[in-house]
């Protein structure tokens, strides 16, 4: 096994200098009212809690040295207990992952991993009790550093705990990994390290942790570290026994562990399919934790992260994440928010699904009036009426409030009448793609609303700035192309014309971030960002399906992209008609680029591709769909078809940000990851063509300069 | 009745104080946790007001501080609250008052407690005093001097010197230093968690202590309200940081919760005094308190006296004819010695009485009693529940 003592951790703290925000360990002694003592180790890196402590080199190391410390005093009687904690707010939210990212070589990362166990495995061996109290956030690392102690205690109020490590690229390889399952059980183990980070990077609750059994007890947050030190004292007092129901026994061992494992592979590969190797790496841990000791886990540990931190996929993960983190709270090109007007009244136009799901999110969100109109009145009757349902489905999830739900009821309203929309500031359309409606419904709009109010499309194919040719004041029309489901996608393209002004950007900006959603500035050019790589990509496929390459093929062609769902569930998904007509108008923005499928219009009006089961699983190819598709005499091999779909990202994408439909390489990734799924370790879409060459072999060049990749071994 | 009441240890104000990065609120709110938890038989949706007091009703002390208190600490929204203010007699205040709206059968249970952190709201601070108050001489020049109004009880009684003050003080911090030897001070202490530059650490103790005082020492002190005065640091409480709260009941609720008060209230009064020389306050209310519950002083077994300075608990002793060194008189020390964060004494004073019952049945009555701020005094008189005709005879003999 490591002998961590002997390795020379020094070198990373020389490697990170100045740049990292140490969290100091601060200990103090804490008289129990047994008479014993406690030593309290404070985890504080000295700012407030904007700038969660995190675990660098330096933090490592004086951690380590400070538990040493204790362990001599506790050896030389005068103290009967270690307890960690940390600052208000905050145990420690981990390793600092912008630091991880710029590990420079396989062995640093190898180092660090070792360092980390070096420390925090510290805390197991101070030779007393040890404790740790949960006193808020413990993410990643942070909420390792519990898992060395003997027991712990946590925060009624804690917001959040996590192992959200695999989401990112990652393994728990501070002993998560290895010490989770046998301490709660696999199936526990399973659903903190892989399960929640992969649904969207779900985090525990206190009770969520106290039921799980990562924590013993839990307690009030007013009298949080009282009643913990009280609890530790009455446990080293032999007063209070602490029982682990959850604690694997033999049997768990011997029968449930490898089948959960096994279940979680098959899952797993349905899910996010094969290509991320961070959830697979941890699962491999985790069956290999079943036995053997903690130092030898730890080793496996060790030998895993410093892969995966080597590894193109880490980095790209980091990559995605700060653009998730970062990017999207400053997005590029927005004008200043102090010059976006007041939105207290919305109107939508239209009144159908897409409508009905706009108001609802602008009522929800915003608590203004929103008043929906169409010419039919029994259309929008049924609009508003679904509306309040909804509103009294989420009363009934207690999700609003009684009150809340009168409120939000109250505020919608429907009318024919598009006089209703005279004090209305934004106003809001989603009628048929059809340019002439469009251009009408605004021109008349603009009669009605006053000379400040923004109008809004929602179009997703249709030029912003031709439906406004009819306006006589252009610069207040903006896009606002929301993905569906409108609830759910975070996603909001925000399309500037030539004439929007800034007053008017602003004010969508500002109002998509008052919508809770993420919003990037496009150019007014066809298919935005999102809808313009998905149709290259959806392109290619019907190219090659047409050309005779079995659709299964070409699937399997895509696959080594990790995509959330190959190509022919995507076209299932948005559905074949919608597809088809994406294709067309690729096709005719860019006909030399953009493939149109005619096959892709008979599927459609076949109505089927894939065949389902009555669960909806898919279960294989529609027969028929088959058929229709089986006319091609030139199939395509699955590399020929990888290399061009990876070509014709690169070339398209190098065209989007040479045409200024973004401001950077960084908004196309923004918007494949929020708007299209796309996987974190792809980084979006650019960091994974820098990588496999793509943009090289089509522009001579990388989209990033370095590109994100790993720096292998 | 008074079922039972605890406080926070008292902290140094200022800077360098333990509570210095510890809210005004959330040592209140430690206290009134910490006697709930103690009383497990008190339902907390039955408690009909929360009154806290405090001098500074603002900041971390303001918001109506009873209210949110009452939040804070996890008691039912239906609960309700409010602040009130008396300066150093606050929570005896609250207590009264709340002991009143028993008496008068409209409330079975409340919380009377208060709370002074006068490291961030330093004695005076924010105070705009109406100017009629000099120009007319309504009050002498001062009576908004705590200190100075304390070098005038000498003035008045020549025969209450320094070194009395300073012996009265010594003797003070002595008892405190054997009464948390013998582990008397502490059973009625919450515990509070403290964030400091070390990380967090646990107050457990009064931190002014000064168990190693000598009257050499105190004799020394310099007198900063007056060149060649009598009044020091020594033989004054000094500027602390602290809360209280007590739980009172009716005896109706005492029944039906199967409760085991402390104490049972038999009067209480407060007086008002010159501004000038507030120290002597305690003189006229005691007097009225004692007239209301039929009573003479020499019915009196135990006397818990707010220690703001030495020289105005001996006024009090000396209008009495009692000893300075009666061991009637806070048998476990005062406010010299752990301090007096102003609206938070009085509770103080009724938990070390009412811990001085439980193990004395021999005594029948005990007072409470403080000096207030521009002029006035309180006293509240209390019987003792536990009290056994036998060990008084016992105790006599």
């Amino acid at each position: 096994m490591t002998d961590y003592s002997t390795v020379d951790f020094e070198s990373l703290v020389a490697l990170a200098g100045d740049d990292e925000v140490v969290t100091h360990s601060y200990v103090r002694d804490v008289p129990l009212p047994s008479g014993r003592t406690l030593a309290l180790l404070t985890l504080d890196n000295g700012r407030d809690h904007t700038r969660p402590s995190t675990l660098g080199a330096a933090t490592l190391l004086e951690y380590a040295t400070t538990l040493d410390r204790l362990r001599a005093r506790a050896a030389a009687g005068e103290i009967h207990a270690v307890a960690v904690t940390g600052k208000p707010f905050i145990l420690a939210a981990g390793a600092d992952l912008s630091k991880v990212a710029e590990i420079p070589d396989k062995e640093t990362a190898k180092k660090f991993v070792q360092l980390g166990h070096h420390a925090l495995g510290r805390l197991s061996t101070v030779g007393v009790p040890s404790f740790v109290f949960y006193n808020g956030l413990a993410l990643g690392g942070g909420l390792e550093i519990g898992l060395h102690a003997d027991y712990r205690t946590v925060d009624a109020s804690v917001p959040a705990l996590a192992l959200p490590e695999v989401f990112l690229g990652l393994v728990p390889g501070w002993g998560g990994a290895t010490i989770l399952p046998n301490l709660i059980g696999i199936e526990n183990a399973l659903k903190v390290v892989i399960e929640n980070p992969l649904k969207q990077n779900r985090t525990l609750t206190a009770k969520d942790a106290l039921d799980l059994g990562i924590a013993d007890v839990i307690f009030p947050s007013v009298n949080f570290l009282e009643d913990s030190i009280r609890w530790a004292d009455a446990v080293i007092s032999g007063d209070i026994a602490v029982s682990r129901p959850n604690a694997p026994g033999r049997i768990e061992r011997l029968v449930k562990w490898d089948a959960a494992i096994g279940i979680a592979i098959k899952t797993l590969k349905r899910r996010i399919g094969p290509v991320p190797q961070a959830p697979y790496a941890a699962l491999e841990l985790m069956r290999a934790a079943k036995g053997g000791t903690r130092a030898e886990g730890f080793q496996r540990e060790d030998e895993v992260l410093a892969d995966l931190i080597a590894g193109d996929q880490l980095q790209a993960s980091v990559y995605a994440f700060n653009l998730v983190q970062k990017r999207t709270k400053r997005p590029a090109g927005a004008p200043d928010a102090d010059v976006a007007k007041k939105v207290t009244k919305v109107g939508v136009i239209g009144a159908g699904y897409m409508a009905t799901q706009l108001a609802l999110l602008f009522v929800r969100r915003l608590r203004v009036p929103v008043v929906i109109t169409d010419i039919d009145q029994a259309r929008v009757d049924t609009s508003v009426a679904r509306i309040r349902d909804e509103i009294d489905a989420l009363l009934g999830k207690g999700r609003v409030s009684p009150d809340e739900a009168n409120r939000l009821k109250a505020l919608v309203t429907g009318t024919t009448d598009k006089a209703d929309f005279a004090d209305c500031d934004w106003v809001i359309e989603a009628v048929f793609e059809e340019l002439e409606i469009k251009q009408d419904v605004f021109a008349e709009i603009e009669r009605i609303v006053s000379a400040e109010t923004v109008l809004a499309t929602n179009t997703s194919s249709l030029s912003v700035e031709q439906i406004g040719a009819k306006l006589a004041h252009p610069e207040r029309l903006v896009g606002f192309h929301f993905f569906t489901p409108v609830a759910v996608m975070p996603l909001i393209e925000v399309v500037r014309t030539p004439h929007t002004d800034d007053a008017t950007l602003s004010t969508a900006m500002v109002t998509a971030r008052n919508l809770k959603k993420n919003a990037v500035i496009t150019a007014d050019t066809p298919g935005f960002v999102v809808n313009r790589v998905l149709a290259k990509l959806l392109g290619e496929a019907m190219y090659a399906v047409d050309n005779g390459t079995p659709f299964a093929v070409v699937d399997q062609a895509i696959a080594p992209l990790g995509l959330p769902m190959p190509p022919s569930q995507l076209l299932d998904l948005v559905g074949l008609k919608v597809g088809a007509h994406v294709l067309d108008t690729h096709h005719a923005a860019f006909p030399d680029r953009f493939y149109r499928s005619e096959n892709l219009h008979r599927l459609a009006d076949h109505g089927a591709l894939l065949d389902k089961d009555d669960a909806g699983r898919v279960k294989g190819f529609d027969k028929g769909a088959m058929k229709i598709l089986s006319g091609g005499t030139t199939p395509l091999g699955a590399d020929e078809i990888l290399v061009r779909l990876q070509d014709g990202l690169a070339d398209e994408v190098r065209r989007m940000l040479d045409d200024g439909v973004v401001a950077a390489p960084e908004d196309i990734d923004l918007c494949m990851i929020l708007g299209a799924g796309f996987p974190f370790q792809m980084g979006g879409v650019t960091p994974y063509l820098d990588r496999v060459g793509a943009s090289e072999r089509v522009f001579g060049d990388t989209f990033h300069h370095p590109p994100v990749r790993g720096v292998g071994d | 009745m008074f079922v039972d009441g605890v406080r926070t240890p008292f902290g140094r104000a200022g800077d360098k104080g333990m509570y210095w990065n510890t809210r005004a609120d959330d040592l209140v709110v430690k206290a009134i946790v910490g006697v709930l938890e103690r009383n497990p038989g008190v339902p907390r949706d039955r408690i009909d007001d929360v009154a806290i007091a405090a001098t500074t009703q603002t900041g971390d002390q303001g918001l109506t501080i009873g209210r949110t208190a009452a939040i804070l600490a996890g008691l039912p929204k239906t609960v309700p609250g409010f602040a009130i203010d008396r300066m150093c007699a606050g929570a005896m205040t609250s207590a009264a008052m709340m002991a009143g709206s028993i008496g008068y059968g409209m409330y079975d249970l409340a919380i009377a407690g208060g709370v002074e952190h006068m490291g961030h709201h330093p004695m005076g601070s924010g105070v705009d005093p109406n100017p009629r108050f000099l120009s007319e001489k309504l009050v002498g020049e001062d009576a908004l001097v705590m200190g100075a109004t304390a070098e005038r009880i000498h003035d008045r009684f020549p025969q209450l010197t320094r070194e009395r003050s300073d012996r009265y003080a010594l003797a003070s911090q002595q008892k405190t230093a054997a009464a948390y030897e013998a582990g008397k001070i502490q059973q009625d202490l919450v515990p509070v968690a403290v964030r400091t530059e070390q990380g967090w650490g646990l107050a457990t103790r009064d931190e002014v202590m000064r168990p190693e005082t000598t009257l050499e020492g105190l004799a020394a002190l310099k007198t900063p309200f007056r060149p060649h005065g009598r009044i020091t640091a020594g033989n004054a409480s000094g500027l602390n940081d602290g809360a209280t709260a007590a739980i009172l009941a009716s005896g109706d609720a005492v029944k039906e919760f199967g409760l085991a008060p402390k104490m049972t209230l038999v009067s209480f009064a407060f007086a008002g005094v010159d501004p000038e020389i507030m120290g002597i306050g305690p003189i006229p209310a005691t007097e009225k308190a004692l007239r209301k519950a039929g009573l003479t002083i020499d019915d009196i077994d135990l006397f818990e006296m707010n220690e703001a300075f030495a020289v105005q608990v001996l006024s009090f002793l000396d209008h009495y004819g009692i000893d300075d060194e009666d061991p009637r008189v806070n048998p476990w020390g005062g406010a010299i010695a752990v301090g007096h964060p102003l609206a938070s004494s009085g509770v103080r004073l009724m938990n070390q009485l009412a811990s001085q019952f439980t193990e004395r049945p021999d005594v029948r009555f005990g007072i409470t009693s403080m000096c207030v701020g521009l002029g006035q005094g309180g006293t509240m008189i209390w019987e003792n529940p536990n009290y056994d005709k036998k060990a008084a005879k016992r105790a006599r003999r």
